[in-house]
């Protein structure tokens, strides 16, 4: 096309730091709440929140949560909702307790049947909701009552264990020490000074793309803040485990799953075209994306991380218990919206759930260590939901 | 005659457009009054002023109503002294009863208690005066179109009417059900209540009503009566289009090649009301390098026709063939018409075209993610170059490309639009209603754009309900009514008033055809 217009020189590089941290409040703002909890019941509980054993335990707590996070934002950005996870976990466990502790299955081929029935299942329920068009809270819900009557069904409602250890480590391991230290575990260290480090480097990399295609940009104050934060908090956090055991392993599978659903989010057409149809359906699939099997797919990908968290919380508990699960659901979705994730979906960030879970965690652990009951915590919580989601609107309707 | 309501010198400016330009309407007590004028002359502006919805002060000019000067802040305020409208879309829950539906809003109770009992019986009485016989306890949904339109007067009536403005009240009603409804005006008349009738079609005009006000690009033309002289169809035609077009569309010089693309026996039925044909045995063809027009009224089947075509995205039962190049194209599904060069440019930008909360660099590349990504990982910087690159090229006013598409304006919403299936390269390129909304200026440039489209060698199928428009920026016109093709002539031999009997004549023979079929009917039975 020859109609070409002058445009003022090339836009700034770098947004005024003013104007920045405003349109990245949300994201901000929910790394600074999160250390302003972390230090809040640090104060409160005179430190036991950050000693090793406790950190320990807070990941080893958390972790089903944040796996299972990463596949509701997912459904959530899709438009549609989850209600069925916690059965699902309970249901998984059961599954592999069976399995395992009756048929004496080795917990490899069982770990491959349960991953397998859980996207059977997300499939089963997708197809309900990507080809027949009924609501997802409906067929979930659904969902959520028939898995957890399966789960009763399958363990005739009694509680079934205990685990090979092989199958117990999933959960309660932690990575072997290759350096063999004497009370400090060096492996983790090192590996909690590369992995920042590798990360660092990547995004100083991506600065340097983005400043040669003269793309607006982080201010550089802020990217070195951020940088060095990042940097300082897992270095902090690797020494604090090294004095204990290291790295838990499921912390390994975590961290791992974190990254990949943050770069497919974030970098891959699929992610685009998930957010695309939580934004407008009738547009995505009036520019040729296939909606139907995008909302198909990403409620069997839930499956599958539901699946993944029954086999971690049946191995953290080393037994499979009727009740395994129940409410998991409520946890995993608050979650996702704490962490900025809209309900009419669209909108929602893989960083920004797991941060929502970690605040939950974090609260749920040290509140019962200030020894608050279960009945104020249950309120408190709500609260701080409606708060962030509060938040949100808030800014919305002011930008 | 007493006039019952004057309105003088009415403007009413929104952001860039002035929708109304110093309008005058005066219509008599008990009198039929007719308001005509092509989309966006301004009628429904108007009523909107009228009725409040505009409030008063958002807009010039003075609304008396039975001599007194009227400043309505609302709809309430116009309905409490008896303005009542009634739109084309009607405002009638469809799983509530024709009682239910009567009340709303208006319900017959005492202390917040309804008395179901009076309610039915006024209910019952209402609906004997528009002539239905239908329980009051009916759904609204179990109801075809022309009953719902005969519950919507009875629940103006119920408000005490005293003038009645209905909004293209006849625009989805077959023969007899609009032969009732008007019979149903003349019968008001009777009664003292005098109406406003915004419609299209020019045989119904004549036959009830008493005056016709014309209006065009938001100013009043003039105002005939019907009594002093029948009034034709061209005098009216005339009126509503009669307007220079100088320079209002980009010069081209036309040189269309070979046939690119090729549309036979193609029809779609109705999504919903099985067997219901909305697009009828379709052919057409574009060449390359032409630009394609289809003219048609409002409900023509055109955006039906076009949707369907472009991966059966419309209707069900969908027939036909769609050959590129003179070869067989598949197009059963919108990946596949992509697939095989085909774009569909929705008129609806902002329900079916962009993703409002995503930014304009995110709507640009939807279409063709592969673009700018390698084995499904997008490279961001790529996407950010084309999308400032289309920015450049379409001229896009925004701060950058990362504003959200919500906060542009219409004419900048379209041009992202445009620029999304532009990267997806297509070699024919459907635009629905491409210009609808978006101001003068902003027209020029989207003219321009597709100028640049067919020089590249590309085909485009340009839907419009201006006329103007087609004229001046169309090769060829196609004119469709009905679900059907009735005309196709070059631009250059076209004139407005040409198309506008070329579809008016199809509807009278449609018409014709449709009462010699009852005729025989008729005949056969006795």
């Amino acid at each position: 096309m020859s109609a070409e217009l002058n445009l003022p020189a090339a836009p700034p590089r770098q947004a005024s730091m003013a104007k920045f941290l405003k349109s990245h409040m949300r994201d901000y703002g929910m790394l600074i709440s999160l250390l302003a909890i972390v230090a809040f019941f640090q104060y409160m509980t005179n430190g036991t929140l950050l000693q090793p054993l406790n950190l320990t335990n807070l990941v080893l707590q958390n972790s089903y949560i944040v796996i299972m996070a990463l596949g509701m934002l997912l459904v959530i950005v899709a438009g549609h909702i989850d209600l069925s996870v916690g059965s699902i976990v309970g249901f998984i466990g059961a599954l592999a307790a069976i399995l395992m502790v009756q048929f004496h299955w080795h917990f490899v081929p069982t770990a491959i049947v349960s991953l397998l029935a859980g996207a059977a299942i997300g499939a089963a329920q997708g197809y309900w909701v990507a080809y027949f068009r009924i609501p997802s809270f409906i067929v979930t819900l659904a969902g959520m009552l028939v898995f957890r009557g399966l789960s009763l069904a399958l363990l005739a409602g009694q509680s079934v264990g205990p685990f090979p250890v092989e199958f117990q480590r999933l959960s309660s391991g932690f990575i072997p020490d290759i350096f063999g230290t004497e009370g400090f575990h060096t492996t983790t260290m090192v590996l909690c000074l590369a992995t920042p480090a590798i990360l660092i480097a990547f995004s100083v990399a991506a600065r340097l793309r983005r400043h040669r295609f003269a793309i607006e940009q982080e201010p550089l104050v802020l990217f070195l803040l951020k940088s060095a934060g990042l940097f300082a908090v897992v270095a902090y956090v690797g020494w604090l485990l090294s004095t204990y055991k290291g790295l838990p392993n499921v912390l390994i599978i975590m961290a791992l799953l974190i990254g990949i659903y943050a770069f497919v989010t974030r970098d891959t057409t699929i992610g685009r075209r998930i957010y695309a149809l939580g934004g407008n359906e009738k547009a995505a699939k009036l520019s040729g994306i296939d909606t139907r099997r995008l909302s198909f797919y990403t409620f069997v990908n839930m499956g599958v991380l539901a699946a993944l968290a029954g086999l971690i919380f049946a191995a953290r508990l080393n037994t499979a218990t009727p009740k395994a699960g129940v409410s998991f659901e409520l946890d995993v979705i608050a979650a996702c919206f704490i962490g900025g994730a809209s309900a009419s979906g669209g909108v929602g960030r893989v960083t920004g759930a797991v941060i929502g879970a970690f605040i939950m965690g974090v609260m749920n652990n040290g509140m019962s260590i200030v020894g608050i009951g279960i009945d104020w915590q249950q309120v408190i919580k709500g609260l701080v939901l409606l708060a962030a989601v509060c938040f949100d609107v808030y800014n919305k309707g002011k930008a | 005659m007493d006039s019952i309501l004057e309105m003088r010198g009415i403007t009413k400016t929104f952001p860039g457009v002035k929708a109304l330009d110093n309008v005058n309407l005066s219509v008599r007590e008990g009198e039929i009054h007719a308001l005509i004028g092509e989309n966006g002359a301004g009628k429904s502006t108007l009523m909107k002023v009228l009725s409040g919805v505009y409030p008063h002060g958002t807009y010039e000019g003075e609304i008396r109503f039975r001599g007194q000067p009227c400043a309505f802040r609302g709809i309430a305020d116009s309905e409490k002294l008896g303005i009542i409208i009634i739109h084309q879309e009607l405002a009638l829950v469809p799983l509530l009863s024709i009682t239910e539906n009567l009340f709303l809003g208006n319900e017959q109770a005492k202390r917040g208690r309804i008395d179901w009992v009076a309610a039915t019986a006024r209910a019952r009485e209402l609906l004997r005066m528009v002539g239905l016989t239908d329980s009051p306890e009916t759904l609204i949904t179990d109801i075809g179109v022309g009953k719902q339109q005969l519950v919507e007067i009875a629940k103006a009536l119920s408000k005490q009417v005293k003038l009645l403005i209905l909004d293209e009240p006849t625009a989805s009603l077959n023969e007899s059900d609009s032969d009732a409804l008007l019979e149903l005006l003349l019968r008001f008349k009777e009664q003292g209540i005098s109406s406003i009738l915004i419609s299209h079609k020019l045989n119904e005009i004549a036959k009830v009503a008493d005056r016709v006000t014309i209006l065009r690009d938001g100013t009043t033309v003039e105002t005939l009566d019907c009594h002093d002289a029948p009034i034709s169809q061209d005098r009216i035609i005339k009126g509503m289009v009669g307007r220079d077009l100088a320079d209002r569309y980009p010069r081209r010089t036309s040189n269309p090649g070979g046939i690119l693309f090729e549309v036979k026996d193609w029809s779609a039925d109705h999504p919903i009301h099985a067997g219901r044909r909305v697009v009828k045995d379709i052919d057409l063809h574009v060449r390359r390098g032409e630009v394609v027009g289809i003219a048609g009224l409002m409900g023509a089947g055109r955006t039906e026709f076009a949707m369907s075509l472009f991966g059966r995205s419309y209707g069900r039962n969908i027939r036909g063939q769609a050959f590129l190049d003179g070869r067989e194209i598949d197009v059963s599904t919108i990946s596949k018409a992509m697939g095989n060069g085909l774009a569909y440019a929705t008129e609806d930008r902002k329900h079916y075209g962009l993703v409002l909360d995503n930014d304009i660099r995110h709507n640009v590349t939807l279409a063709n993610l592969d673009g700018v990504a390698k084995r499904g990982v997008i490279h961001h910087e790529r996407e950010i170059e084309v999308a400032n690159d289309f920015r450049r090229r379409l001229r896009i006013r925004c701060a950058d490309v990362f504003q959200q598409t919500v906060n542009l304006s219409g004419g900048n919403q379209q041009k992202v639009v445009l620029s999304k299936w532009l990267f997806a390269d297509p070699k024919v390129l459907i635009l629905d209603e491409p210009t609808r909304g978006i101001d003068v200026g902003a027209k020029y440039e989207i003219y321009t754009i597709v100028n640049q489209l067919v020089a590249e060698g590309r085909g485009v199928i340009l839907i419009s309900s201006e006329l103007p428009e087609l004229l001046g920026v169309a090769d060829r016109i196609y004119v469709m009514n009905e679900g059907a093709l009735v005309a196709e002539m070059p631009a250059a031999e076209a004139s407005q008033e040409k198309i506008m009997h070329a579809i008016m004549s199809s509807a009278s023979k449609a018409t014709a055809a449709r009462a010699a079929v009852a005729a025989a009917a008729r005949e056969s039975l006795q």
